[in-house]
C-alpha cells in the first residue's frame, strides 16, 4: 500500500514537473502590438489596481476586527448601527473612481469605433470548424480567398503523438496582414455564430449569420499572432484557430501579387490532366482539412451522428450521387454543400480520395472536368 | 386558523396581480421586446438589414464626392448555388441612381427556391442607403440548372455622413426551399 | 427586539406529519417542502458537479484523453443548467420555504397547495432534463445560454425536451415567487412592518419580483425558439428575416436579473448570520434594503454587457458600461455594511460565521472583476475566456453557494433539532476554502493569457494552471460529500440543540424549540 502511494506520488510529481518545464505561468494580459490593445492594457492594469487598492483597504479593516475583536480575547460589542453621513460617504467615494475609470474607458471606446478610411479590406466568414478569409480589392485581376483551418494532427489531440510548440494554434493557411496599415475586418458566418479573436490586435468580434460585423486594427510589429474561436460553435469551437501574420506592407503586397497568382493557376489545374496518384494524394490533404473533424481520419463517422465513409452506399455507389451529396449537400443534416467551399480540382481529389480510401475500392477517379461538368449541369 | 385568516387581507387579489404581470411579461417578450429591437434596427441600422423598397427619390447628385461601393456574396454553408456579384466594386455619387446586378445558378438537380439577406457595414449608413429594387425583396425560385441574373438598384441620400467613403454592401443566401427544413433536422 | 407567545406543539399533536411517502407527496407544511427542495437542490449539486468532475478531468492536461468534444460540450451545458436551475435557485427556494414563515410569525406560507405543486414538478423536469443525456444525438450541448442559431437549427433532436424541462421549471419558479410575495406581503405577524423583517425575508421578497418579472421572459425565449424549430416561424432564423442577435438581448433580459435572483437571498443570509456572530446589530439595515431594491432595478438595464464583442453600436455599449459600473456602487454599500457590522463586534468564528465571512471576502473579489469586465473596451479581451468563468463562479460559488451552505449549518439546529459536528464543520469549511480558491483563481490568469472558455483542449501555454485548477477542483468535490455525511450525522446521531444555539442570533425563528414544531405561531407572536 505504502509503494504503491509512493509510486502514485512520483508519478504525480514527475508529471508536474514534465508540464512545467514546457509551459510558462503567465500571469497578466498580453500588452499586444497595436495602440488600442496597450490602451486597453493600460485600463485593464488602472481597475485591478483600483479593485486591489479597494481591496486591501476593505479586507484591512475586517481583517483587523476579526484579530482584535473576538470574543475569546475579551471583545465586547459595540452599539452603533447606523450612520446616514458614512453611508454617504461609501456611496459617493467609490461613484467618484468609478467616475474616472468611466471617463477613460469610454475615450479608448471611442477609439475602437473610430471606422474612417482603411486601406486594406478582409472579409472573415465563420464556418464550423474554419475560417475563410477573402481579400476585397478592387484592382485584383483574381480575387483572393482560402480557408484556413487547423493543422494540428488528430494524433497530437489523441496524445499519440508529442504535442508541438504550437499545438491546437496553428492552420494551414495563416492570413497575412500588413504592418502600419489600418486594416478593415468585415465578419459573418456561414452557420452558426462564431468571434474571431486575435489577443494581440485585442481584436474580438463575432462573426453572426446574416449580419456583417466590422471591426479594424493597425498592427505596429510584424509578427506571428495566433488566437482562436471564442464563441461556442458546435464540436469543434476548440480547433479553428485564427494566425495572423504581419508582414511589411512591400512584403505584403508582394505575398497578395502571389496569391493572385497562384489563385489563376489553381483555375488552371482545373483544366489539366490529373493522374489517379495525384488525385489521390491531393484527396488525402483536403479530406483531412474539410472532412476529417466529422468523418474522421479512417473514414468511420461518429455513430448516430456523422455517418461512416468506409464501406458506405454512396462513396461505393455512381459517382454522380457522390458528387451530389458532397457539392449540394444534404438539407436538414450537418452535411453542408462544399461545392462554394472547395476548388473543382479539390472536389475531384477528395472524392476521388473517399471512393478508394479504407478499403473503399471502386477503382474509378473522378477528375475536374467530371466535377465542372456536374456543377455545370452535365 | 381561521379567524386569523380573516383577520388578512385576501391572497386572491396578490395571485390575481401577479398573474397579470406574469401574462404581461410573457406577452411583452413577443408584442414588446421583438417589434422594439426591429424598429431600433430600422432606425439606427444596427445590423445594416434593408428590407423595404423606396422610391427614387430627386437627390441632387454631389458631383464633388466619390462614394466606393463594394459588393459582397456569400453563400450559407448549406446552400450549394453559385452566387457572385457581376461588378465588385463601383464608384457612386450620392444622389445618383446605380444599377448593378448579381448572379445566381442553381446547379443541383433539384428546383430550389433561395432569400438573399443583406447587410450593410458600416451599418450607420444603412438609413442613407435607398433601394428602389433589390433580389432581396423576395424569394428567388430557380429551377433544376437555371441561372439568373438579378437586379439591383439603389441610391445614396446625399446627407450621408461626411466620415463614410467606402460601403461595404453584402448579400447572404440562405436555401429556403423548404419550410420544414428546419423541423425535419431536428425530428429525423 | 421581539418576544413572541405561541401554543405549541401539545394542542396540536393530531396535525403532525403524516406516515410514511404520502406525507412527503400531499404535504402541504411549509417545513416538509422546505426540506424536500433542499434535499432535492443538494442531489442536483450533487449531479452538477459530477459533470464539472468530468469537464476537469478531461481539462486536466492537454489532448483529449476521457471524453469527446461533443460530450464536452453536453457537459458543459448540463453542468449550467443543472447548477443554476436545480442546485441554487431550488436550495434559495428551500430555505425561504423553511424561514420566511417562521421569519415573519405566519403559521405556513399562503398558498400551502400551491407550494406542494410547485416542488413537485421539478423532478420531473429535471429528469427530462437529465434522460436526454441518453438520447439519440446527446443532450443540450449549446451551452447554458443556448445562442440561437446553434441551439435552433443546428441542435440536436432532444433540445424539444429541453424547452419543455425549462417551461416546468419555469413554471415551478413563477408559483414559488407568487406564493413568497403573498407570504411575505399578507402573512406577517401584527407589528411585523416592512422595515422590520429580517433580511433574508426583504432580499427575497425582492428576488420573487424579479423572479415574476423575467421567468416570463425565459419562457417566452424557449418559446419562440419551438416556434422556430417546429412551427416554420423566423424569430432567430436570419433567412427568414429574423435575428439571431434578437435571441440574445431577450435571453440576457431574463438572464441578468437571473443572476441577481441567484446572489440577493445569498446577501440575506450573510446579513442575518455576521450580526448574529459579531454579536453586533448589522449595520445600516436601511441602506442595505435600498442597496437591494437599487441593485434589482439596476439588473433589468444592463444586459447587453453581455454582448459587447456582438456588434453593439458606441452609444449602446457606453450605455451598457456605464449602468453596469453604477451596480458596483450599491454592492459596494453591502459590502462596507458587512464589514463594519463586524467592526468592533464580539467575534466567534463558528462554521456558519466562516462561511459567511468567506462569502463576504471571495465574493467581494468575484465584484471586482465584475467591474473589470463592465469596462467595455478591455471586455473586448476578457470577453468568453476563463476570466468570465473565473468571475462568475467566484460570486456563484464561493458567493451563493457558500451562503447555502452557511445557512445550512445556521439553521440545520432548529430544522433537526440536533447540533452538527463543529469540528467536521470547519473541515468541511477549511477544505472547500481552500479547494475553491485553488480551483477559481488560476482561471483568472487563463482567461488573461488567452484562453476561451467552453473548448475540450487548449494550447500547452495553458497546462500548468489548468491542472491546479483541475485540482482544486477534485479536492473542492471530494470535500462536499464530507458535507453530506455531516448533515446526515447530525440527523442521525447529532447532541440535541436547544431553541436557541447561538448566542447572538436575533429573529423569531429562534422564540421556537428546536427542532421547530411541525405547526409553528398558529397564533402571531407579538411583535415589540
Amino acid at each position: 500500500m505504502q509503494m504503491k502511494l509512493q509510486r502514485v506520488f512520483i508519478a504525480l510529481t514527475a508529471l508536474l514537473i514534465s508540464s512545467v518545464a514546457r509551459a510558462d505561468w503567465t500571469l497578466n494580459m498580453p500588452r499586444g502590438v497595436t495602440d488600442i490593445s496597450q490602451e486597453i492594457y493600460g485600463l485593464h492594469m488602472l481597475t485591478l489596481w483600483v479593485c486591489v487598492v479597494i481591496g486591501v483597504l476593505v479586507f484591512g479593516v475586517m481583517f483587523y476586527s476579526m484579530f482584535k475583536h473576538r470574543k475569546s480575547k475579551g471583545a465586547v460589542s459595540a452599539n452603533f448601527h447606523e450612520s446616514t453621513k458614512v453611508e454617504l460617504a461609501w456611496t459617493l467615494i467609490p461613484a467618484a473612481v468609478i467616475f474616472v475609470i468611466g471617463v477613460k474607458a469610454t475615450y479608448t471606446l471611442a477609439d475602437m469605433y473610430n471606422f474612417e478610411e482603411s486601406e486594406v479590406t478582409l472579409e472573415v466568414v465563420g464556418y464550423q470548424w474554419r475560417w475563410r478569409y477573402r481579400y476585397i480589392d478592387e484592382n485584383a485581376e483574381q480575387e483572393v480567398s482560402f480557408f484556413s483551418s487547423m493543422s494540428t494532427p488528430r494524433d497530437e489531440i489523441n496524445n499519440r503523438l508529442e504535442k508541438n510548440e504550437n499545438y491546437l494554434l496553428e492552420v494551414d493557411e495563416p492570413v497575412v496582414l500588413p504592418t502600419g496599415t489600418k486594416v478593415r475586418f468585415l465578419l459573418s458566418s456561414a452557420d452558426v455564430i462564431h468571434s474571431w479573436w486575435v489577443p494581440a490586435l485585442a481584436v474580438k468580434k463575432d462573426a453572426i449569420p446574416g449580419i456583417v460585423n466590422e471591426a479594424w486594427t493597425i498592427i505596429n510589429e510584424e509578427g506571428t499572432y495566433r488566437g482562436q474561436c471564442t464563441e461556442l460553435c458546435g464540436k469543434d469551437h476548440g480547433f479553428m484557430p485564427v494566425v495572423v501574420e504581419a508582414v511589411s506592407p512591400e512584403e505584403f503586397e508582394a505575398w497578395l501579387a502571389e496569391k493572385e497568382q497562384a489563385a489563376i493557376e489553381l483555375a488552371e489545374l482545373n483544366d489539366r490532366e490529373w493522374t489517379f496518384d495525384e488525385l489521390m494524394e491531393r484527396g488525402e490533404e483536403v479530406y483531412s482539412s474539410a472532412c476529417a473533424s466529422c468523418h474522421q481520419q479512417n473514414g468511420s463517422g461518429v455513430p448516430g451522428a456523422f455517418p461512416a465513409l468506409a464501406n458506405s452506399p454512396i462513396a461505393l455507389g455512381a459517382a454522380e450521387g457522390h458528387l451530389d451529396v458532397v457539392v449540394n449537400g444534404v438539407r436538414g443534416t450537418a452535411m453542408a454543400a462544399y461545392g462554394n467551399q472547395l476548388s473543382d480540382a479539390d472536389m475531384a481529389a477528395v472524392i476521388t480520395y473517399e471512393r478508394n480510401a479504407w478499403g473503399n475500392d471502386v477503382g474509378d477517379m473522378v477528375t475536374p472536368i467530371d466535377v465542372y461538368n456536374f456543377k455545370a449541369g452535365e | 386558523m381561521s379567524d386569523a385568516d380573516n383577520a388578512r387581507p385576501s391572497h386572491t387579489r396578490i395571485i390575481v396581480k401577479m398573474v397579470f404581470v406574469v401574462f404581461g411579461m410573457l406577452a411583452f417578450v413577443f408584442v414588446g421586446l421583438v417589434p422594439m429591437y426591429n424598429l431600433i434596427c430600422e432606425w439606427t441600422g444596427i445590423t445594416g438589414r434593408t428590407n423595404e423598397a423606396s422610391l427614387v427619390q430627386d437627390y441632387v447628385v454631389d458631383e464633388n464626392r466619390d462614394i466606393k461601393v463594394q459588393f459582397l456574396a456569400n453563400t450559407n454553408a448549406d446552400m450549394p448555388w453559385e452566387f457572385r456579384p457581376m461588378v465588385k466594386t463601383l464608384t457612386a455619387k450620392p444622389g445618383e441612381v446605380v444599377e448593378v446586378s448579381y448572379f445566381a445558378k442553381n446547379a443541383t438537380p433539384r428546383d430550389m427556391t433561395a432569400q438573399a439577406i443583406p447587410s450593410l457595414s458600416p451599418f450607420e449608413v444603412t438609413p442613407y442607403f435607398h433601394k428602389t429594387e433589390c433580389f432581396c425583396f423576395n424569394q428567388q425560385p430557380l429551377l433544376a440548372g437555371e441561372d439568373v441574373e438579378m437586379a439591383l438598384v439603389f441610391q445614396i441620400d446625399p446627407d450621408l455622413p461626411a466620415w463614410v467613403q467606402t460601403i461595404s454592401l453584402s448579400y447572404t443566401l440562405y436555401d429556403v426551399s423548404s419550410e420544414q427544413k428546419s423541423a425535419a433536422l431536428t425530428l429525423q | 427586539m421581539t418576544t413572541a407567545t405561541h401554543d405549541h406543539d401539545h394542542d396540536h399533536e393530531h396535525h403532525g406529519p403524516a406516515k410514511g411517502l404520502t406525507r412527503w407527496l400531499y404535504t402541504t407544511n411549509h417545513k416538509d417542502i422546505g426540506t424536500m427542495y433542499l434535499w432535492f437542490s443538494f442531489a442536483m449539486f450533487l449531479l452538477g458537479g459530477t459533470f464539472a468532475m468530468v469537464i476537469r478531468a478531461e481539462l486536466f492536461q492537454p489532448g483529449l484523453q476521457l471524453v469527446q468534444p461533443e460530450f464536452f460540450n453536453q457537459m458543459t451545458t448540463m453542468h449550467g443548467l443543472i447548477m443554476v436551475f436545480g442546485a441554487v435557485m431550488p436550495a434559495f427556494v428551500g430555505l425561504a420555504n423553511w424561514m420566511i414563515p417562521m421569519m415573519v410569525g405566519a403559521p405556513d406560507m399562503a398558498l400551502p397547495r400551491m407550494n406542494n405543486l410547485s416542488f413537485w414538478i421539478l423532478p420531473f423536469a429535471f429528469a427530462m432534463l437529465t434522460s436526454t443525456l441518453f438520447m439519440e444525438g446527446g443532450g443540450p450541448n449549446f451551452g447554458w445560454t443556448f445562442y440561437a442559431p446553434l441551439s435552433t437549427t443546428y441542435a440536436p433532436p432532444s433540445v424539444t425536451f429541453f424547452i419543455f424541462a425549462v417551461h416546468i421549471m419555469g413554471a415551478s419558479s413563477i408559483m414559488g415567487a407568487i406564493n413568497i410575495v403573498a407570504t411575505i406581503l399578507n402573512m406577517r405577524a401584527p407589528g411585523m412592518t416592512l422595515m422590520k423583517m429580517p433580511l433574508f425575508v426583504w432580499t427575497w421578497l425582492i428576488t420573487a419580483y424579479l423572479l415574476i418579472a423575467v421567468m416570463p421572459v425565459l419562457a417566452g425565449v424557449v418559446t419562440m425558439m419551438l416556434m422556430d424549430i417546429h412551427f416554420g416561424t423566423a424569430f432567430f432564423n436570419a433567412a427568414g428575416g429574423g435575428s439571431p442577435v434578437l435571441f440574445q438581448h431577450i435571453f440576457w433580459f431574463f438572464g441578468h436579473p437571473e443572476v441577481y435572483i441567484m446572489i440577493l437571498p445569498a446577501f440575506g443570509i450573510v446579513s442575518a448570520i455576521i450580526p448574529a456572530f459579531a454579536r453586533k446589530q448589522l449595520f445600516g439595515y436601511s441602506s442595505m434594503v435600498y442597496a437591494t431594491a437599487s441593485i434589482a432595478f439596476l439588473s433589468f438595464i444592463v444586459w447587453a454587457h453581455h454582448m459587447f464583442t456582438v456588434g453593439i453600436p458606441f452609444l449602446g455599449e457606453a450605455f451598457f458600461m456605464w449602468a453596469t459600473m453604477l451596480i458596483s456602487i450599491p454592492t459596494g454599500v453591502k459590502v462596507f455594511n458587512w464589514v463594519t457590522t463586524m467592526f468592533r463586534g464580539s467575534i466567534t468564528f463558528e462554521t456558519p460565521m466562516l462561511f459567511a465571512i468567506c462569502f463576504v471576502v471571495l465574493f467581494t473579489i468575484g465584484g471586482f472583476s465584475g467591474l473589470m469586465l463592465a469596462v467595455a473596451p478591455a471586455d473586448f479581451q476578457y470577453h468568453d475566456t476563463y476570466f468570465v468563468v473565473a468571475h462568475f463562479h467566484y460570486v456563484l460559488v464561493p458567493g451563493a453557494v457558500f451562503s447555502i451552505m452557511a445557512g445550512v449549518y445556521y439553521w440545520l439546529p432548529k430544522w433537526s433539532g440536533k447540533m452538527y459536528n463543529e469540528t467536521l464543520g470547519k473541515v468541511h469549511f477549511w477544505l472547500s476554502f481552500i479547494g475553491v480558491n485553488v480551483l477559481f483563481f488560476p482561471q483568472h490568469f487563463l482567461g488573461l493569457a488567452g484562453m476561451p472558455r467552453r473548448i475540450p483542449d487548449y494550447a500547452l501555454q495553458f497546462a500548468d494552471f489548468n491542472m491546479v485548477s483541475s485540482i482544486g477542483g477534485f479536492l473542492f468535490g471530494a470535500s462536499q460529500l464530507l458535507f453530506l455525511y455531516i448533515v446526515v450525522h447530525t440527523i442521525v446521531a447529532g447532541k440535541p440543540a436547544p431553541a436557541k444555539p447561538w448566542e447572538g442570533a436575533e429573529g423569531l425563528e429562534w422564540t421556537v424549540d428546536s427542532p421547530a414544531p411541525y405547526h409553528t405561531f398558529s397564533t402571531p407572536p407579538k411583535i415589540d
